[in-house]
Parts: C-alpha cells; sequence; structure tokens
C-alpha cells in the first residue's frame, strides 16, 4: 500500500502543479494527463512512426543479444578443448587443438557481430531518440507560438524554457537509455535463462537468484529517489530564485548593507538543497552497493554448487566456465536495472509535463469558416463590451463598453490606472476574446475573421518594447522579414529615429537587444513605432507606447503618421493628455466603463473629470501640487 | 482586392528572411576545450581541501574495492585448478567459497564507502563552490556587476556547477577504472608473462584507431552542443517575446527559421551519434580478438600442460573486464570536456577582483549629522573617460538638493559614489568632514539610505520588504511608515494586507504602488542621508501626487539628494544642481535659476513633464550657447 502511494506522489505533484498552473485557463479539468500508461503509449506511437529506424534497431538488439549470448558456450567449449588432453583420454591432440581453433573464431566471430549490431541498434536508437525529440521540439515551439495571451500571462517563461529543454532532453534519452535498453536486458536474461536452465536447472536458478532482489530493490529505491528528486528540485528552484533576485536586486542589497542578511538567506535554502542531495546519494549508494553484493552472492553459489557438481563429474570445467562468464555478462546490465528504471520514470514525468503544453489548445483560434477582412477597415465598433480575464471570479475589467471609430478618424482613451484602458487594445486584436457583447470591423464580428487577417490590419504598439538581439535594421524589419532597405530607412524616417541611427558607427547593423548597444526608452519606443509602421496597419493601437518620448518628438511622429498612412483608424491610449487632445473623439474611462466622452474642448468645458485631469497636467496643476504638498484624493 | 499577407507580398525567395531567430547566442558561452585543464583541476583540488581525510578513505576503499575485484578470477582460477583439476575435492571447494564470501563482503563494504564518501563529499564540494561564488559575487566591484547579465551569472551559478558535479560523481569511476586497468595488466603478466604480452598486443591497434577517432568526434561533439545551445537560445528567446511575434504576426516565420536550426541540430547530433558507436564494433571486435589469443595460445599450453586451465579461465575473465573501462572512456571524455568548460567559467568568477574593502581603522559611528561634501571630485567607469570632471559641491543637514540634467551627465555617478559603490579617481567626498573611505561599508549602509530608479522588491511578504534593512523593525514601525508614505491604504486593502506575498518581484503591484513600497523601505531604515533615483517610468498624474508627497515627507529632516527627473520634484528642493556633460554648470534655487536663463531655464521653458529623451538639439543648443554662472 505504501509503495502505491509512493509511486503516485510525484504524478500527483506534478498534476497538482499542473491545475494550479492553468485552472480555467486552457485546459479540461477532466483530462487524466498523469495516466502514465496513456503516456507511455504516446511515446511508443511516436516511436513506431519511423518504422524502418524501430525495425533495424530491434534487429541489432536481437542479434547483439544473441551474439553476446554466445560467448560463454564458446569460452566452456574452448575450456573444455584446452582440458580435452588432460581430462580424457580418448580425445587426439588434434582433434582438442581443431576445437581450440574452432571455439577462437566462433569467438572472434561473436564479438565481432556483437560490436556490429550493437553499433546498429545503438545508433538507430540513438537517432530516434534525436527524430522525435525534433518533432516534439517543433511541435513545442509552433504551440507555446501559437497558445493566448491567456496561457503565457499565468505561465512562468522559466517554466516554459525548462520544459523545452530539459524535459524534452528527458524524452529523448528514453531511447537509448529506457526502451531499448528494456528490450536489451530482457532478452539477455531471458534468454540468457532458457540456455542456463537447459543446460542445469539448479545452477541456472541459482545464478539468476540474484534477480528478484535486484528488480525489488531498484524499483523500490528508484520510486524513492524520484520522489526525492522532485523535492530537491522544487528546492533548487527555490535557491535559484534567491540568487536571480540577489544579483537583480544587487544595488538595493549594496545600498542597505544587507550582503551578509542576503547570505544567510542563501545559506539556509542551501542547506536544505544539501540535505535532500546527500539523502539522495545515500539513498542511491546503500541500494546499488546492495544489488551488486547479492550479484556476487549469487555468483560464489554458482561456484560451489558448480564446483561440486564438477568434481562429482557430473559437469565439465567448460560448463562452470560457461555460467560464470554468463554471468559477468550480466554485471552491467544488472549495474543498469536501476537507470531503467529511473529513466522510466523520469521519461514519464517530463513527456506528460510536454504532452501537456502540446494538448492545450489556444481559447482564441479560428473559427472554422472564418473569413478575411477585404479591402479595408472603414468602421470599428465596441458594442456592449464586457470583459473579465479567464478564471473564475474575475471581476470584470471592462463593462458595458461601446463606441465606434472610422476611417481616418483618431479616438482617444483616457483614465486612472487599472480602468481597462489596456484591455481595449487587447481586445481589439484577439490577444483575449470578449466575455459578452461584440466587437466587429465593418460589422463583421471579429471572432468570425481569420486571426491571419485580422493582425494583419490591427497592430497594436505595446507598452513595454521588445527588442531582440539583433541588428537594429533585423528589429525594424520584424514584421516584414523581407522588406526592402528603402522601406526601412523610411521607417526610420517616420520615427524620428534616422538621425540617431545615421550617427552611429555601425549604422543600421549596430547590435541591439540584451547584448547590444543600450538605448534609452525613448529610442526602443522609436524602434518598436518603425517596425510597426513597416506593417502600415490600418487600425493601429498606441497603448501608452510614446510615454518615453518627449512632447516635441511625439509630435512629429505622429505628423509623419498622417502623412504616411492616410487610409488608417487610430486608437490613442495614453494619460499623457497633450498626446490625445486632438483626438476626434476621447473616452474617459474609470473602472471598466465610460464615464466622460466628447472632444477635448467640450470635455474641458464639461468641466469633470477630465478636466480635473487637464489641470493637474497642466503648469498650473503642477504648481499646486508643489503647494499644497500632501492632497488627498 | 489587396492580398492578405503583405509579407507573402514582398517575399523575396532569393534571400532568407531578416530578423535571425536566436541570434543572441554568444559561443564564448561554450567554450570547450582540453579534457584536462592542470589549472582548473589545480583549483579544483583547492575546494576538495577541507575534505582531505575523507578522501584518503575513499581513495582507500577504491583500491579495496578494486583489489576485491581483482581476486575474485584468481579465487576461481584456484577453485578450478586446485579444487576440481587437481583433484583436491569438497575442502578445498570450501575454503574457496569461504575466501570468495569474504572478498565480496569486503568489495560490498569497500564499494559501499567508496561511493558514499565520494558521493557525499562530491555533493559538498559542489554546495561550497556555489556558496563560494555567490559570496565572492556578494563583494565584487559594482562596475563588474553593471558589465554582467544576471542570466549569464546564473547559468554560472546552476548550470556549469551541475556540470562540475556530474564531473565529480564520474570522476571515482574513471580513478577506478584506471586502478582496474592497471591492475588487470599487472596480474596478467604475473600469472602469465607471455601470454600477457601477446594478449595485449591488440592495444597498439586500439590507440591507434582512437587517436584517428578522437579529433573528428570531437570536433562533431562539440558541434552538437553548439546547435544544442543555439536552439534552446532561440526557443528561450520565442517564449519571451510571444506578445510581440503573435502582435506582428510573425509565428510562420519564425517556425521557419526555429525549423532550420532544429534541423541543424538534428543532423550534428545524428553525426556525432556516429562518432559515438563508431568505437562500438572496434572495441568489441579487440576483445574477440583478444579472448581468441588467450583461447589459442593459452589452450594449447593448457593442452601441452605448459599451462594450469584456471589460469586460462583468469584471463578469460580478466580480457572482459579490461576493455570495459575503455568503453566507457568516451562518455567520460564528453563529461571531462564539458567540466573543464565549466570549471574555467566558473573559476573567472571566483577571480573577479573585491574591489573595496574597509580600511583596517575603518569607523562605525552610531549616528551622523549628515553633512556631504564633494571636493574636486573626478571619476569614471573606463580608463581616460571621465564621467566626473572635478565636482565640488556641499549639502548641509536637513538640506534636499536635486540633481538635474540630462542623460550621462553623471547624475547617478554622484549618487553612487556617496555609497562608495565604486572608488573615485581623485579629489574626496566627506560626510560630516570625514572621507567615506574611513567609514566602515556598514556604518555607509547604516546612514545613507537610497531609494533606486526601479523600486526593487524582493519575493516575501511586504512586511518583509518594508523592513529589508532594519529587520529588528516592528510590525508598527512599518504600519507607520507605510501610514507616512500613503502606502497603508493600499495594502490595508489587500486580502492579507501586511502578510500579502510579493510575487515575481512585486509584479502585481503596480509601479506607483512599488515605488511607495521602497519609500516605505528607505523610511524604516531611518537613516540620515538619504538618496533618491526619481523613478523615470512613467506613473499617471494620481500617483505622481501620492509620490510628490510621500517624498516630502520622507525627507523631512534628512539631508536628500534627488536625481530629478520632474519639474515637480525639482522645485519642491532647497536647491538645484544642473549637471551637463559631468560637470557643475548651474546652481541655486527654481527662482534664482530662471533668473539665470541658463540650462535650466531653457529645460523648464519646454513644459516637459520630464528632463528624459530630451531632442538632441535642444541640448546641442545649449551646449554652443554660452552658459555663464
Amino acid at each position: 500500500m505504501d509503495d502505491t502511494k509512493t509511486a503516485n506522489a510525484p504524478q500527483q505533484l506534478s498534476s497538482r502543479i499542473y491545475a494550479r498552473s492553468y485552472a480555467g485557463l486552457e485546459i479540461d479539468p477532466d483530462r487524466n494527463i498523469s495516466d502514465d500508461a496513456v503516456v507511455l503509449w504516446r511515446i511508443i506511437k511516436l516511436v513506431f512512426k519511423n518504422r524502418i529506424r524501430i525495425s533495424f534497431a530491434i534487429i541489432g538488439i536481437v542479434a547483439a543479444a544473441c551474439s553476446q549470448l554466445m560467448i560463454p558456450q564458446f569460452l566452456g567449449d574452448a575450456v573444455d578443448g584446452a582440458l580435452g588432453l588432460a581430462g580424457q583420454s580418448n580425445v587426439s591432440p588434434d582433434i582438442a587443438r581443431e576445437a581450440l581453433y574452432s571455439a577462437a573464431i566462433f569467438l572472434l566471430g561473436a564479438a565481432a557481430l556483437r560490436g556490429l549490431f550493437t553499433l546498429l541498434h545503438s545508433y538507430c536508437g540513438e537517432s530516434l531518440g534525436h527524430l522525435i525529440a525534433f518533432d516534439l521540439r517543433i511541435a513545442f515551439y509552433a504551440k507555446l507560438q501559437q497558445l493566448s495571451f491567456s496561457f503565457h500571462d499565468h505561465v512562468h517563461t522559466g517554466e516554459l524554457i525548462t520544459r523545452g529543454m530539459l524535459d524534452l532532453e528527458g524524452v529523448r534519452s528514453f531511447m537509448n537509455t529506457g526502451l531499448l535498453r528494456v528490450l536489451l536486458l530482457l532478452i539477455l536474461i531471458g534468454v540468457g535463462a532458457y540456455l542456463l536452465i537447459s543446460t542445469d536447472l539448479i545452477l541456472g536458478l541459482l545464478a539468476l537468484s540474484f534477480l528478484p532482489f535486484v528488480i525489488w530493490k531498484s524499483s523500490v529505491s528508484q520510486l524513492r529517489l524520484r520522489e526525492l528528486w522532485w523535492t530537491l528540485q522544487e528546492k533548487m528552484a527555490v535557491l535559484g530564485r534567491i540568487m536571480d533576485e540577489n544579483l537583480t536586486g544587487i544595488r538595493v542589497v549594496r545600498a542597505f548593507g544587507a550582503e551578509s542578511f542576503e547570505l544567510e538567506k542563501y545559506g539556509v535554502g542551501s542547506d536544505e538543497a544539501y540535505d535532500l542531495a546527500a539523502e539522495r546519494i545515500k539513498i542511491r549508494v546503500a541500494s546499488t552497493t546492495a544489488m551488486t553484493f547479492v550479484y556476487f552472492l549469487a555468483m560464489g553459489l554458482v561456484l560451489w554448487v558448480g564446483g561440486l557438481r564438477v568434481i562429482d563429474g557430473q559437469m565439465t570445467v567448460g560448463t562452470l566456465t560457461e555460467f560464470l562468464a554468463f554471468m559477468t555478462i550480466l554485471q552491467l546490465p544488472v549495474r543498469q536495472l536501476g537507470n531503467v528504471v529511473n529513466a522510466f520514470a523520469r521519461t514519464l514525468t517530463c513527456a506528460s509535463r510536454i504532452f501537456g503544453i502540446l494538448d492545450l489548445q489556444p481559447v482564441v483560434a479560428d473559427k472554422p469558416g472564418a473569413v478575411g477582412l477585404g479591402d479595408g477597415i472603414d468602421k470599428i465598433k465596441f458594442e456592449n463590451v464586457v470583459f473579465a480575464y479567464p478564471g473564475e471570479g474575475q471581476p470584470a475589467v471592462l463593462n458595458d463598453i461601446s463606441f465606434d471609430v472610422s476611417l481616418g478618424k483618431t479616438l482617444g482613451v483616457v483614465g486612472p490606472p487599472g480602468s481597462g484602458k489596456s484591455t481595449i487594445a487587447h481586445l481589439l486584436p484577439r490577444f483575449y476574446d470578449v466575455t459578452s457583447g461584440r466587437i466587429s470591423i465593418n460589422d463583421i464580428d471579429i471572432r468570425d475573421v481569420e486571426i491571419s487577417a485580422l493582425r494583419q490590419k490591427v497592430v497594436v504598439l505595446a507598452q513595454d518594447p521588445f527588442l531582440f538581439t539583433s541588428s537594429l535594421e533585423n528589429n525594424i524589419a520584424y514584421g516584414n522579414p523581407w522588406a526592402s532597405e528603402e522601406n526601412i530607412y523610411d521607417a526610420a524616417k517616420v520615427s524620428q529615429l534616422d538621425g540617431f541611427i545615421d550617427g552611429l558607427p555601425d549604422q543600421y547593423e549596430t547590435l541591439v537587444g540584451e547584448r547590444g548597444v543600450s538605448l534609452s526608452g525613448g529610442q526602443k519606443q522609436r524602434v518598436v513605432i518603425a517596425r510597426t509602421t513597416m506593417l502600415q496597419p490600418e487600425l493601429l493601437i498606441l497603448d501608452d507606447s510614446t510615454a518615453a518620448i518627449d512632447a516635441g518628438t511625439e509630435q512629429r511622429i505622429r505628423q509623419a503618421l498622417k502623412m504616411q498612412a492616410s487610409k488608417s483608424a487610430t486608437i490613442i491610449i495614453s494619460h499623457r493628455l497633450g498626446t490625445l487632445r486632438h483626438a476626434d473623439e476621447i473616452l474617459f474611462i474609470e473602472n471598466g466603463q465610460i464615464v466622460e466622452r466628447g472632444s477635448h474642448e467640450t470635455l474641458v468645458e464639461a468641466g469633470g473629470k477630465y478636466a480635473a485631469l487637464f489641470a493637474l497636467q497642466s503648469k498650473e496643476g503642477e504648481e499646486a501640487v508643489a503647494q499644497i504638498g500632501g492632497v488627498k484624493e | 482586392m489587396t492580398t492578405l499577407n503583405r509579407a507573402a507580398e514582398d517575399r523575396d525567395t532569393t534571400r532568407p528572411p531578416r530578423a535571425v531567430v536566436g541570434s543572441q547566442i554568444s559561443i564564448d558561452e561554450e567554450i570547450f576545450g582540453a579534457a584536462f585543464d592542470r589549472k582548473v583541476v589545480r583549483r579544483f583540488a583547492g575546494f576538495v581541501k577541507p575534505y582531505t581525510r575523507t578522501m584518503y578513505l575513499a581513495t582507500a576503499a577504491v583500491l579495496v574495492f578494486t583489489a576485491a575485484q581483482l581476486t575474485i578470477p584468481l579465487i576461481i582460477s584456484y577453485a578450478i585448478d586446485e579444487a576440481i583439476v587437481a583433484g583436491g575435492g569438497e575442502q578445498i571447494l570450501m575454503l574457496c567459497v569461504i575466501v570468495f564470501a569474504a572478498v565480496i563482503a569486503v568489495n560490498y563494504g569497500a564499494n559501499f564507502l567508496q561511493d558514499r564518501f565520494v558521493g557525499l563529499t562530491g555533493e559538498r564540494v559542489i554546495f561550497d563552490l556555489r556558496s563560494a561564488m555567490y559570496a565572492h559575487l556578494q563583494k565584487v566591484a559594482l562596475s563588474f556587476m553593471d558589465r554582467t547579465e544576471v542570466g549569464r551569472m546564473m547559468s554560472r551559478l546552476q548550470g556549469d556547477v551541475n556540470s562540475l558535479q556530474e564531473f565529480l560523481e564520474h570522476s571515482i569511476t574513471v580513478f577506478g577504472d584506471l586502478v582496474l586497468l592497471i591492475g588487470i595488466v599487472v596480474i596478467m603478466l604475473t600469472l602469465n608473462f607471455e601470454l600477457a604480452l601477446l594478449t595485449l598486443s591488440v592495444v597498439p591497434t586500439l590507440v591507434l584507431v582512437r587517436l584517428m577517432w578522437l579529433p573528428r568526434a570531437r570536433k562533431a561533439f562539440r558541434r552538437a552542443r553548439e546547435t544544442n545551445s543555439i536552439t534552446n537560445g532561440a526557443l528561450a528567446e520565442g517564449i519571451h517575446s510571444v506578445r510581440t511575434v503573435q502582435g506582428m504576426h510573425r509565428e510562420a516565420v519564425n517556425l521557419e527559421l526555429y525549423g532550420d536550426k532544429s534541423r541543424e541540430n538534428l543532423w550534428a547530433h545524428l553525426r556525432s551519434a556516429k562518432f559515438a558507436q563508431a568505437m562500438v564494433p572496434v572495441i568489441d571486435t579487440l576483445t574477440g580478438a583478444a579472448m581468441a589469443i588467450v583461447v589459442v595460445v593459452g589452450g594449447t599450453r593448457v593442452l601441452d600442460q605448459a599451462l594450469d586451465v584456471g589460469v586460462m579461465v583468469a584471463f578469460l575473465f580478466y580480457v572482459q573486464r579490461f576493455f570495459d573501462p575503455i568503453r566507457s572512456l568516451t562518455v567520460h571524455y564528453s563529461i571531462m570536456q564539458r567540466a573543464m568548460a565549466s570549471g574555467q567559467r566558473i573559476f573567472e568568477v571566483l577571480d573577479v577582483p573585491l574591489a573595496i574593502t574597509d580600511k583596517p581603522a575603518a569607523i562605525n559611528p552610531e549616528s551622523v549629522e549628515g553633512a556631504i561634501e564633494f571636493r574636486n571630485v573626478t571619476f569614471g567607469y573606463h580608463k581616460n573617460q571621465p564621467i566626473l570632471k572635478e565636482v565640488s559641491f556641499k549639502v548641509n543637514p536637513g538640506e534636499t538638493v536635486a540633481l538635474v540634467g540630462p542623460t550621462g551627465s553623471g547624475k547617478t555617478s554622484i549618487t553612487s559614489l556617496l555609497n562608495r559603490f565604486y572608488e573615485i579617481w581623485d579629489g574626496e567626498i566627506l560626510i560630516d568632514d570625514v572621507d567615506v573611505r574611513d567609514y566602515a561599508k556598514v556604518a555607509l549602509g547604516k546612514h545613507v539610505a537610497m531609494v533606486l530608479q526601479d523600486p526593487f522588491l524582493f519575493t516575501g511578504s511586504i512586511l518583509e520588504n518594508i523592513r529589508y534593512r532594519t529587520r529588528d523593525a516592528t510590525r508598527e514601525d512599518v504600519e507607520k511608515a507605510a501610514k507616512i508614505v500613503g502606502a497603508h491604504e493600499f495594502i490595508s486593502a489587500l486580502p492579507l494586507g501586511y502578510d500579502s506575498e510579493l510575487e515575481q518581484q512585486g509584479n502585481n503591484l503596480s509601479m506607483g504602488q512599488r515605488q511607495l513600497l521602497s519609500f516605505a523601505r528607505a523610511l524604516v531604515a531611518d537613516a540620515k542621508v538619504l538618496i533618491l533615483d526619481e523613478a523615470t517610468a512613467n506613473i499617471d498624474s494620481y500617483t505622481e501626487r501620492k509620490i510628490q508627497t510621500a517624498l516630502q515627507r520622507l525627507l523631512e529632516g534628512r539631508t536628500g539628494i534627488v536625481i530629478a527627473h520632474r519639474l515637480a520634484t525639482v522645485r519642491n528642493a532647497d536647491r538645484i544642481i544642473v549637471l551637463q556633460e559631468g560637470k557643475i554648470v548651474e546652481t541655486g534655487t527654481h527662482d534664482t535659476l530662471i533668473d539665470k536663463n541658463g540650462l535650466y531655464a531653457k529645460l523648464y521653458a519646454l513644459n516637459y513633464a520630464s528632463f528624459d529623451d530630451l531632442p538632441d538639439e535642444i541640448i546641442n543648443n545649449s551646449l554652443t550657447a554660452p552658459v555663464r554662472s
């Protein structure tokens, strides 16, 4: 009973993590992902997709095992041959010699064959592993690119990277260390047992007597080890987080003189992890050495009982040698048995983690029969849109929002943080789907439009610019990788970057991003603006994307954008009123609802919240704050 | 009808798409050198030194273990010769079995001790090594940390340390294998010199084949590992940038590029798999040849009664074991190669010099007044590129000074120097007329508190974060501080209040809220001197108002140096220092500086809410325009 409990513990753990990460997101909660048999079956199906390689691998294994099993027999023959003259008088020296030569040739042949077939099955097995890993890798990457924002919001990037690297590696190595190794062991032990038992029943049983203990010991300890391994991995993750935070926040640590505190914090985590690691080693050592001991005990028994039989004349020295040689062959596989159990456990865990991702379906996906968008965007319409982030008990972020924007017009959206401004930007390209209500373009519900067509025309300029570690040119052309140089230069001009880039030593070839030259916040935003204008969107949404750019430059960018694409609609989301005062209509959003709407002038005249904010942001407002000091809302 | 896919329209099949996927991998992280690097091993030995006694015991255990292993065929040989062939009978056989049992018991004990000693010591050394690196990083110059990405450091602390662990666990096997190899050769030579020489005649062939194989295999292995890190890097990039990718609709192109990288990786691995397996038939055939020699030569001698059959059996057993270590050497080789590269990177970190250490007679006063003076301070991060040039100014106790100036003018450097993050080139920095270099670093940490631009918070509760510097602060102290800076309201609105856990360094709070928490943290630290680098991140007008209020309260009764990005902050300061290209160009109050009509007046007139990212021409204009103070 206890064993089954420990056996299930890791799976329970994994499904718990699973449930926590994805609850209510994209997964059917009734799916029993941790069902080992199902996972194993899926891996085997993947293996058998490549019929030629797996056939060769199996042929190789059978042939290699058989040739290896022949070696003890030939050795026994050789010993008997050598003893031919000494033991029996009726054998002539020449016949004994011949027996020796043929035994030698057979030995050499069997060894060479074993080598060749081992090469065959190991290579086939390993290449199969790599081919499967390749398929899974591509599928994993494709799936991650597809999965909706709501998935990526909740799953840590580090977690996904670990799955794509370590778990994939776990599945890959399974071919040679798990599946094929089991086959090899089964044949070696099975056929070997048959050969031995058919030669001498009792001695055969004695030679194999260590097997039950080894199987029992290795499975029990491996299951315990697997459980330990999980806890250790979690502890290591905590330790990793402590180090990562410390290094990222090193200035805070230094500024507060908190080095000793940090070392103490680390020390506690490190000691806990060490204790687990030490425990792991103790268990492993205890079980592997015990297994080897039992194996040698069996060998001693064979020597004793076999020796007695030879003395009694019931058996030849050659047969005894054969038994002992066979046991030598088994020594390595016995040691590896524990690893095989481990490989199975590891692979099942790893594979279920990968399949877990591959089986997810993006919540936002094309409907069957989705349509294109036709010629151009005339009108974008929000009709009573309500939105809450997926998941139980999530409050509505947008409540009953309705507005429309037409071609050539600009809509401004303003409001306090958390009011739902950015959510509007995320709903238009369908990064999320509305909870109720409807968003339409040219009167077609965007949920009926092909996502690719939609995102081609509706582009959001995000708040935090992501730059790739690559040249400026590549970064600007990110959305249109086949763009000509001229197009790139034009885009740089629009975003007022051309002067800056021309001043760089490597100009458009300058490396930017994590390892490249560091750009200021405003420069990064301008690169992203250039990147976006390359796409010539028909609905451009600026989500606070010019916050780090000074007002003058921003003004010029806006002019250039207007000149370049007069055939587009624009939505500007900002809390800097200067940015959106020229919009055709401005929405003031608070707590997910539109509380005021109109042009800048009408809103200022109305004297409501917008007017108050405007006063606050003008110079007079600044002065007021400075004088009053502690204004409370 | 316009085409749906603009990228497809421009698609030029003659050239690959731009914007490389996974381009950020730098090869220097994947250096592969020899499998044995004396310097690395010597440094590594230094970490094993505290456990010398255990290692001696382990070595003894390995020797006993190997000896026991070597004895087993001898016992079998003796049993065959004396008990069976020579007709010694059951007593001698019994004796052999008893000796055998004793030997395997010894073998078991030695095996257990060896694995346990080595495993535990190895693990301990690995943890020591990681702790040493981490502790060292706490003390190295900040300029090193500035240049180094956290991700790269983490991969050293985790990845490289792990591959050393793998190495340690295998190294004892390698050692045991070597001893076994030597033992087998010695025993065979002792048992029968000629037969041993004949048997070992296959070894030169093996060495020759290996010599031809090694350079090619090494190249193939290296290529496989390089492509591995490239694909993994591309995967990481894909995950980090997924929002941009979806927004820009690049999925198809990325998948294509990623497919190319993965395919390259696949080919490299298939090639290296061929090399990894190529030695198998060679070794197996040579094992067969060696056995055939024993059978033919040894067998003939047995027939001629020139050799005991037991010796021949022992030879056959030894030959089989002889090639096992060679078989596993391929695996060990790449592990050692990886370990040496990792070792180099680890010791590189440990060799980063400690920048700043306390003087022997460093002082640690209970309290300070908070008078600050910079005297002709010159400082820079790179040789011959001074950031600050002979900067001199004074701040009186209780006074608040705002530093204003374009990006790169040296504001942040001034604040970092006060905390002695870096050593200055020339001049003096004084707190209460004592040089900062005469203070203990603990004292500076105690009396100079900093609020950084990025309000970095740690995983843990809000309470723990606020009392980060002063861990004996009570809950009341923390609440009081939070109330003063205006953070109490939003904290108590959280379901768990002050005990709420911050996820991923406070990402579950807004930027403004994080800023307020970092204010509260500085307030609880209760230092006399407060350095504040105002956040540039855009904060909405509401939060900004709160922050301004909090700032006022925070600075009450303290000496303050504020790097100001916002007009409102500047105007609340007692005095403004305007910096440009590492020099002070103007100082004074807001009104006097406006009257002066210099750089500050110009900046002010432009009515930017922030002084950051000013158009280049403004800075250039003010550079060309004569500025007089």
